[in-house]
């Protein structure tokens, strides 16, 4: 197959299978006529009252903010002690079962004690539990990447005599970048899971709030023009860091494709 | 100038412990080109990191200018044989050029000159704006003698340069060599295994024994400059001392080899 015939597919399977699922929902939900699942065209009419814009100000804009938050404080954190850690094997040494206990915990497990600890169910608590679990995927990449460095480059940097800090910034930190951006993305889509569920468990606004306060009042509409909403967020958040990627990670597609690994 | 008194090396300790360098003493001149060859795997890269002050040695002394080397010396640049694992590909050129200028005393303009004389002297000015990764091999490899250049070292230490470029680039890239020695000034110090390239280049020879290393023979290069790729290459000093190279380095193989064989034979065992 051509290269211009396969990307023409991928395209249409891109926007035909949703099309497709959402017009079996419709003919299936109409034929129902069951009250858990409404029809597609009651969801959509939802989704345009609560989400375009009534809403959005609201719910949309702080569960963004939140997401926005966490996400930056956990790349910022995770790359600033990843770097350290990478370097010195006596760091990774003390740290690493550490950071192997927090991370295998399951995040609704720290949800309670969160609220405890900050006194707190608004942006805080949000922002602090969605950049802790957020952490993990950056600072492990971030550690990998670095220790990852071709000794050669380490090496050349020595017999130049470089400073530590010109090191980091100019060697150490470009040669991570793909696998920091590899945690970024896993993260990011992360931040979508931990807004929702900080939301969910208790809050007074946001996407995940929404979702609770339909389901417990029977509101079957909002209830899933919220979950088609919280789905296009992830996608659209995902699809604007591939545009980043892109950007940042041009030269690492070019010396991949050029240089034979 | 450069000074390599009774150097030795051993990795490792107790059962552990190989012995990589025994005894090298050899000096270098002002100026003077060096070429250092041996049979493969005797030490000539630990011989060369030793000397750049990126080893430590385990014994004997490397003295720049009558100082003792004991970490990498700001008048000493290194080019490594892998030019496409020292240079930076998330860069242009130039970038990778500027790299060991950037925490230099040096005013905005100083270090832009110096990056564009080096980088006019290996002949890349039409390609200062490329990725490395664009360049051919022997081209990257001019970017890595560039950086060395801009560095404005007196003495340049190169590990194997040309080892994995074609033989016709790898001629050019020797001229070149031979041309910045003259336009720079600097004193250089060539690691090869290439008995012809260091015939060609060098004003001495030193030859390697195999591991554990020691010096086999110096010999003195006659051979007029400037150097020509035809002309150089078809005198008879040139065959004459190519031979005797040659004949000092197979003579040091054959124990090798024959030392080498049993050892798979011990592993299955």
């Amino acid at each position: 197959m051509s290269r211009r015939a396969y990307t023409g597919l991928a395209v249409a399977a891109e926007v035909a299978v949703p099309i497709a699922i959402l017009a079996a929902w419709q003919l299936w939900t109409v034929q129902a006529d069951n009250q858990h699942f409404p029809r597609l065209s009651t969801i959509l009419a939802e989704f345009q009252d609560l989400w375009l814009f009534a809403q959005f100000r609201e719910h949309v804009v702080p569960s963004l903010l939140r997401i926005g938050a966490g996400f930056g404080i956990a790349v910022l954190a995770g790359v600033a002690l990843g770097v350290p850690l990478g370097l010195s094997r006596r760091a990774r040494a003390l740290a690493m079962p550490h950071i192997e206990y927090w991370r295998a915990m399951p995040p609704p497990a720290l949800l309670p004690i969160s609220i405890v600890l900050l006194h707190d169910i608004g942006d805080r608590q949000k922002i602090a539990f969605i950049a802790f679990f957020c952490l993990f995927p950056v600072l492990l990449n971030t550690i990998d990447g670095v220790r990852a460095i071709d000794p050669t480059l380490i090496d050349t940097a020595r017999s130049y005599d470089i400073p530590r800090h010109e090191r980091i910034r100019r060697l150490v930190l470009p040669a991570a970048l793909p696998q920091i951006v590899a945690g970024m993305r896993t993260s990011l889509s992360l931040a979508v899971i931990m807004m929702v569920l900080a939301e969910y468990f208790s809050s007074t606004s946001g996407v995940g709030y929404v979702l609770l306060i339909s389901k417990n009042t029977f509101e079957m509409g909002p209830m899933w023009a919220a979950i088609l909403l919280i789905g296009l967020l992830g996608y659209g958040l995902n699809l604007l860091f591939l545009l980043f990627e892109r950007r940042v990670l041009a030269w690492h597609r070019g010396w991949r494709a050029a240089t034979p690994q | 100038m450069l000074e390599i008194n009774h150097l030795s090396k051993t990795y490792g300790t107790g059962a552990m412990a190989t012995e990589a360098i025994r005894d090298v003493s050899f000096a270098l001149g002002d100026k003077e080109f060096v070429c250092v060859v041996g049979p493969s795997g005797c030490g000539k890269t630990t011989l060369l990191k030793c000397v750049a002050g990126l080893l430590r040695p385990s014994g004997g002394e490397v003295l720049l200018r009558g100082r003792s080397v004991t970490s990498p010396p700001p008048e000493l640049a290194l080019v490594f044989q892998e030019y496409s694992r020292s240079l930076m590909p998330w860069t242009s050129v130039r970038n990778n050029v500027l790299l060991p200028l950037r925490h230099k005393k040096l005013s905005r303009r100083d270090r832009r000159a110096l990056v564009e004389e080096a980088i006019g002297a290996v002949g890349l000015d039409r390609f200062i704006d490329h990725y490395p990764w664009q360049l051919s091999g022997g081209m990257q490899q001019r970017v890595a003698i560039a950086r060395a250049l801009a560095y404005q070292p007196s003495i340049l230490l190169m590990d194997e340069p040309f080892a994995s470029v074609d033989a016709q680039t790898r001629g050019d890239l020797e001229d070149l060599v031979l041309q910045v020695r003259d336009d720079f000034g600097i004193t250089i110090l060539f690691v090869t295994h290439d008995i012809d390239e260091s015939v060609y280049l060098s004003d001495r020879i030193i030859v390697l024994t195999h591991a554990p290393t020691e010096v086999k023979a110096i010999l003195p290069v006659g051979l007029p400059r400037p150097r020509d790729q035809i002309e150089t290459k078809e005198l008879p000093e040139f065959s004459h001392l190519r031979a005797h190279v040659y004949r000092l380095i197979k003579r040091e193989q054959e124990p090798e080899a024959a030392v080498e064989a049993p050892r798979p034979a011990a592993a299955k065992a």
